[in-house]
């Protein structure tokens, strides 16, 4: 076991799947000499030439249909979007090329990408650089989503999302890059896609959190024991495919269930998984689904506004407090 | 309900001196409360008429209840009324009478006096109120209602603890855990119809201020349920004749000698009404029918499904039904309501080879038969020794509900007709 940043443990992963497997190869913005954005790319220029790490022009919609290209002739791209705010220039390739290449050509072409990058609310860059996307990518059969919350996460599914032989978004928050912790050495190390992990056992009440919110479910579960509430925290990983499995297993144990999200309410994963705990778990709830998710409004830039949109750890208590029958 | 004694919590309404519609004035004798100390007399504290009265003789109410409204002879009471049986706001203004404040001058304007103020919320047998919405439907979460029914619970005699009144969880666990409120079922069973279904029909009477002091004290000396045990030698031959002289007509009823004793313990049941009884905090519970459950040992542990109405099957009836009971208990296929609500229980480890021993109470029944083997033994009968087929029982008895005396006398019966089963058919 090492102690990495999840920027480093990302940054192992690249590099040891750029060794492992020839076939894979990275581009982006600012990727290569200026070793990326948010310095995930450090030494790969270095260590494996320009290749295979390839700095793009400002073109997300180019060069995401040029890892499309490269995927449908057999190699194994990585594309990097600077943020994942960027990306939305890209979805028709993620979108219509991607996701439905390997239905549309009737099996003939598998597509092996990863688009990776952060995303996420952002320290005050307003409103269109500091949004959650993952309901959009997770809408779409054909694509994978994950959002790993630690070090050890990330590169154990960064690895595997690599290795897939689908089409992977692969989120990292933009906020958590710095955030530390245990990860194994294994250079074989993965962790499978569409596997949630229990961050911490419970009985009273299930917090399904992700990203940047397990962290703060972590620190909210830790306040509520003291008040004698014990909660279950569990980081579903996978947005698509999701282990609502696992979520259920948990629900039908506490009964009660906080869904915690930075991006918006509507139609968002939250949405989503609160309707699969209904129709899957209906009989074991003993209180509403309750969500604690980001303010439905743009991004505001000020500060103080900035820290009303994201849900806190305040919040993530009081909504555990609610469905615990507390207050 | 005012404060009559230093240390009283709740008052129960002996008798009310006035009838609803009396003209009461200051002062005069308005009602006898039953104290934890004594019978008080209560003084009405106002002049008016008594224009209703919400506690009713026999019910009890906690400190501060509203029990009784004296008003104008015409004047609106409804909105007292309709705040009475819910939790009364603290900060509510008290009508113009309080307890602690002299007595005061008669009032000039028109205005409804309660007797006292409504503090407390109201208690259950005043309110009886459901957990229901405006538009009268209950609210249940869905885990409450999932386990209320593997339960066996009557949502409708539960008060919700949730917001808005849902009952949620811990509303059910709370249920579980207390002596359960049985289901609703028609209070008169019809001639010649034996109910096979549900438990027995009861009657509610009021538990005596003694009988509850009687019961705290038994049970913070004794521990949940204070035992005290019984045991008589049984002599059982004729018994045992009968049972092979029935089998010899028609050896498929296969009655045992433990269907035997089913029927002359319900027989004695019947008898003795107050040994076919529960304590229920507030009142003691006797059982019209007698629902004995039959001790059942499975692999894991034991269950004791119910024979319903066991007073008023025959025999044939009782042996096959505890044939199928048992059959199933071992097979893990009882349903909950063929195992709970038993008014009497029989434990028989006779087979075993045990010659006594006693048993625990399956609360909120009031008592259990432990039945020993029958075995020949000498005993002495016109200064003879003789041997007979002896069986020792002993009787656990909940003393909240059973006295020595009570416990014995039923003990008496059912020794008699067990020794003389043409009892049964006299």
């Amino acid at each position: 076991m090492s102690t990495l940043t999840i920027r480093d443990a990302l940054n192992q992963a690249l590099k040891e799947e750029l060794a492992r497997d020839e076939s894979v190869f990275l581009m982006g913005e600012e990727v290569a000499e200026y070793d990326g954005a948010y310095k995930v790319t450090r030494g790969l220029l270095h260590e494996f030439g320009p290749k295979r790490v390839i700095d793009t022009p400002i073109t997300e919609l180019g060069f995401a249909g040029l890892g499309v290209g490269a995927a449908m002739a057999g190699l194994r791209p990585i594309v990097e979007f600077m943020t994942f705010n960027f990306s939305i220039l890209a979805t028709d390739q993620i979108i219509n090329s991607a996701a439905k290449m390997l239905y549309m050509s009737g099996g003939q072409f598998k597509i092996p990408i990863v688009f990776r990058g952060p995303g996420g609310s952002a320290f005050q860059v307003s409103s269109q650089h500091s949004q959650a996307l993952e309901s959009w990518y997770a809408y779409f059969p054909g694509l994978k989503v994950v959002m790993p919350s630690t070090p050890a996460d990330a590169k154990g599914l960064l690895k595997s999302a690599i290795r897939d032989d689908d089409p992977v978004v692969f989120i990292e928050q933009e906020r958590m890059y710095g955030h530390k912790g245990e990860v194994p050495d294994d250079p074989d190390f993965t962790i499978p896609l569409g596997l949630a992990d229990v961050k911490r056992e419970g009985k009273d009440v299930t917090i399904v959190a992700r990203s940047l919110m397990v962290p703060l479910a972590l620190k909210a579960a830790e306040q509520l024991e003291e008040q004698g509430v014990s909660c279950e925290v569990i980081d579903p990983r996978t947005i698509r495919p999701l282990d609502i499995g696992t979520i259920v297993e948990s629900v039908k144990k506490t009964n009660r269930v906080v869904i915690a999200e930075e991006s918006h309410p509507i139609c968002g994963v939250g949405a989503e998984i609160s309707a699969e705990i209904m129709e899957r778990a209906f009989d074991y709830l003993d209180a509403p689904v309750k969500r604690v998710s980001g303010a439905d409004v743009p991004m505001p830039y000020a500060k103080n506004l900035e820290n009303l949109a994201i849900p806190d750890v305040e919040r993530i208590v009081a909504a555990v407090r609610e469905v615990a029958y507390i207050d | 309900m005012p404060k009559l004694s230093p240390t009283m919590e709740e008052g129960q309404i002996s008798r009310w001196l006035k009838k609803e519609g009396d003209k009461v004035s200051m002062g005069e004798p308005l009602a006898e409360i039953d104290t934890d100390k004594a019978t008080m007399e209560m003084q009405a504290l106002a002049n008016g008429v008594l224009r209703k009265i919400i506690i009713n003789e026999g019910q009890a109410a906690p400190l501060g209840q509203l029990i009784a409204v004296i008003g104008e002879p015409d004047e609106d009471i409804a909105s007292m009324l309709s705040e009475a049986p819910a939790a009364a706001a603290p900060k509510q203004e008290p009508p113009k009478q309080e307890q602690e404040k002299p007595a005061p001058q008669p009032p000039a304007q028109s205005q409804a006096r309660a007797a006292v103020a409504a503090a407390a919320p109201a208690a259950r047998s005043v309110d009886n109120g459901q957990p229901k919405t405006d538009s009268g439907r209950m609210i249940v979460s869905p885990l409450a209602a999932r386990m209320a029914a593997d339960a066996g619970i009557d949502l409708r005699s539960l008060q919700g603890s949730g917001p808005g009144g849902r009952i949620i969880k811990r509303d059910i666990e709370a249920a579980i855990s207390q002596p359960k409120p049985e289901p609703g079922y028609p209070r008169v069973v019809p001639a010649g119809q034996v109910p096979q279904i549900g438990a027995s029909a009861y009657r509610d009477e009021p538990a005596s201020e003694i009988r509850k002091t009687i019961a705290r004290r038994l049970v913070t000396s004794l521990g949940p349920v204070p035992h005290f045990f019984l045991t008589t030698e049984i002599e059982m031959d004729r018994a045992a004749e009968m049972r092979r002289g029935i089998n010899a007509l028609d050896p498929d009823l296969k009655i045992s000698i433990n269907d035997v004793i089913i029927k002359v313990a319900a027989a004695a049941l019947i008898q003795h009404p107050e040994v076919n009884a529960s304590f229920q905090e507030k009142f003691v519970r006797y059982y019209e029918r007698a629902d004995v459950g039959v001790a059942v040992a499975i692999e894991d542990g034991l269950i004791t499904p119910v024979v319903r109405a066991a007073d008023q099957k025959s025999l044939s009836q009782i042996a096959a039904e505890v044939r199928e009971l048992a059959e199933r208990a071992r097979s893990r296929r009882l349903k909950p309501e063929e195992y709970t609500g038993a008014t009497f229980s029989i434990s028989n480890l006779g087979m075993f080879g045990i010659d006594e021993f006693t048993a625990v109470i399956n609360p909120p029944e009031g008592a259990i038969l432990a039945v020993g083997a029958m075995s020949p033994k000498p005993v002495v009968r016109d200064n003879e020794i003789v041997i007979r087929q002896m069986m020792r029982v002993t009787m656990s008895c909940d003393h909240r509900v059973i006295d020595g005396a009570t416990g014995a006398k039923f003990l008496q019966t059912f020794k008699k007709i067990l020794e003389n089963p043409l009892y049964l058919v006299v």
